[in-house]
């Protein structure tokens, strides 16, 4: 791994924006949108195992975290992009570079509407047909419809999960 | 010309439904198509909206099959934000119940190969020995499924250690019946001409499609999420990883076999080893932060991506299941086979049964035939008593 990330280093030190280790074996490194296709070709090249992605919505903008496993020192590198703006969230696909990320890119697509430049096959991938356009679930303004809320407020279990610190550590027991 | 055989979407007995669509010139399959989600809960979203105690609980409800799976991973992406440490008898817990669970994913899938193939006999005998090994995850645990032992900060429950003596007494009548299956599946020259050389999945392929788990290891690929970053007690035992070469679907069934002989040695270790004290390192607050767990599901790697804003409830929680990876693999694996062989293919990188019911074979010329997954299952016992009559065998 140390080697994977000295050449890294080494080979796109100018376009790595930061490198945060958290553990031995979970190292993030942030990196520009623009880059991604040049990292992941990288990551192929180095013969490091794609694992997957995870989408977030931080509020203001998005972030995609790609996962990949270096299994032969058991530890995840995971490159981190932002993507700013909420109104068209777009980034290149690595889909045709990295055949194993096509079914994810699919899932954060119509999940959280972030567009993915190029990819062969954008198609639903989890949601149903009827599913309306444009609402993207995993968004954190999504609002549930109305039917499903009035379920959540009654339910007793849920109405003790609040965000308050004070009832959390009595919660946590 | 090419025809399209649809089978399913629903099966009305069997959970996560997935559809195949396989286009076919004759008997040979050409193209795949695979559609899923029918079964799309949303867990991801429901998690934001659990405290880390109750998401333990949420996503032993992904699988039914690997329920300790999720739940493996999850407390593990949650120890590695706060950085907890997990008390030495918790982790052997831990391995012996990841353990037992794969043995009995195995056996559940060994024995529906069998009876795909025809050999019926296989399909209630594995699942016979099941029972025994369910019956020590219900001692363990009070469940046969959705065992609720894991917990951020260690285990749920002990394991009383005067109940060891009988917990071992039974693993050990578990090693002949696997013995057996062993030697069903080498000895037997139907289920060679069965199954070698069928659904091969190259090792460049199974790389390029980030295949894991069996799946990946048939292919001769040797990654193991419990060799290559040890977690729960397995770096404190002796166990090998066991990897074939010829990506066909024998190399899968046998590997399944073998690798249930080694979890039986896992699981008696830990239990003969199980050290005392704690089992629970009490974990009051999580911090902000984020945290990746990964767990060597019967199927493969199992990923769980935590984000945390020091709250009680994760802000992000992302789930990869093995068969995310694995499924697609059969876009390649059951192209050029027959028909008669794409239950058994399509089978054999375990995506959860229930999956191969749901096969559509399309016919482009016009004639769009529905078929159910019992007739691609006929099919194949089909093939296999016409390859047992041509050795003069007969099958049970």
């Amino acid at each position: 791994m140390k080697e994977i990330l000295g050449k890294m280093k080494h080979k796109l030190g100018v376009k790595v924006l930061d490198i945060r280790t958290h553990s031995p074996a979970r190292i993030y490194v942030e990196l520009d949108p623009a880059d991604i296709r040049i990292f992941a070709s990288f990551m192929k090249e180095e013969g490091v195992r794609f694992s997957t992605a995870t989408g977030i919505d931080t509020g203001d903008a998005f972030e995609i975290l790609y996962h990949f496993s270096d299994d032969g020192s058991g530890k995840i590198i995971s490159l981190r992009v932002r993507i700013s703006g909420r109104e068209n969230p777009c980034i290149d696909t690595i889909s045709d570079i990295i055949k194993a990320a096509e079914w994810i890119e699919r899932e954060i697509w119509e999940m959280l509407g972030i567009n993915f430049k190029g990819h062969p096959d954008l198609r639903r991938l989890l949601l149903p047909d009827d599913w309306p356009e444009k609402v993207y679930p995993m968004r954190k303004d999504y609002v549930l419809p109305e039917h499903e809320r009035v379920i959540v407020e009654n339910d007793e279990t849920t109405k003790q999960d609040t965000r308050n610190k004070e009832q959390d550590t009595n919660n946590h027991q | 010309m090419t025809k399209i055989i649809p089978v399913g979407p629903y099966h009305p007995l069997q959970e996560e439904p997935e559809f195949f669509q396989l286009h076919v010139d004759g008997e040979n399959v050409t193209d795949i198509d695979i559609t899923i989600g029918y079964n799309h809960r949303g867990i991801e979203k429901l998690s934001e909206a659990r405290t880390f105690d109750q998401s333990a609980f949420l996503v032993e409800r992904v699988c039914g099959i690997c329920s300790t799976s999720h739940p493996f991973a999850f407390v593990q992406a949650v120890e590695d934000i706060g950085k907890i440490e997990v008390p030495e008898r918790a982790l052997y817990i831990r391995s012996i119940v990841g353990e037992l669970e794969r043995i009995h994913s195995h056996l559940l899938w060994l024995g529906l190969a069998g009876h795909f193939l025809g050999y019926n006999t296989i399909w209630m005998w594995a699942w016979k020995c099941r029972e025994t090994v369910i019956d020590i995850l219900e001692l363990i645990s009070g469940n046969r499924q959705n065992y609720a032992m894991f917990k951020v900060g260690g285990v749920r429950r002990d394991i009383d250690d005067n109940d060891i003596p009988h917990y071992l007494k039974l693993l050990d009548e578990v090693v002949p019946a696997l013995n057996l299956f062993r030697g069903a599946v080498t000895d037997d020259p139907v289920i060679r001409a069965r199954l070698v050389g069928v659904g091969v999945l190259s090792r460049e392929e199974a790389v390029s499609y980030a295949a894991v788990g069996p799946t990946a290891r048939a292919s001769g690929i040797a990654i193991d999420v419990r060799k290559d970053e040890p977690y729960a007690a397995y770096d404190r035992i002796e166990w090998e990883i066991i990897v074939t070469e010829n990506g066909d679907v024998y190399d899968k069934v046998i590997l399944r076999v073998l690798e249930m002989l080694e979890s039986v040695k896992i699981a008696r270790q830990c239990l003969e080893n199980l050290p005392g004290g704690e089992i629970d390192a009490n974990v009051k607050e999580i911090p902000p932060g984020e945290g990746i767990g990964r767990h060597e599901a019967p199927r493969g790697e199992v990923l769980h991506y935590v984000l945390s804003d020091g709250s009680n409830m994760p802000v992000r929680h992302k789930i990869r299941a093995p068969s995310f990876q694995n499924v697609p693999t059969n876009k390649v694996a059951a192209v050029g086979e027959t028909i008669s062989d794409a239950a058994i293919v399509l089978a054999a990188v375990d995506p959860c049964y229930c999956c191969t019911e749901r096969i559509a074979v399309i016919d482009t010329g016009g004639d769009r035939r529905a078929a159910c997954g019992d007739e691609l299952i006929r099919l194949s016992q089909e093939k296999t008593r016409r390859i047992a009559r041509r050795m003069g065998r007969e099958i049970k």
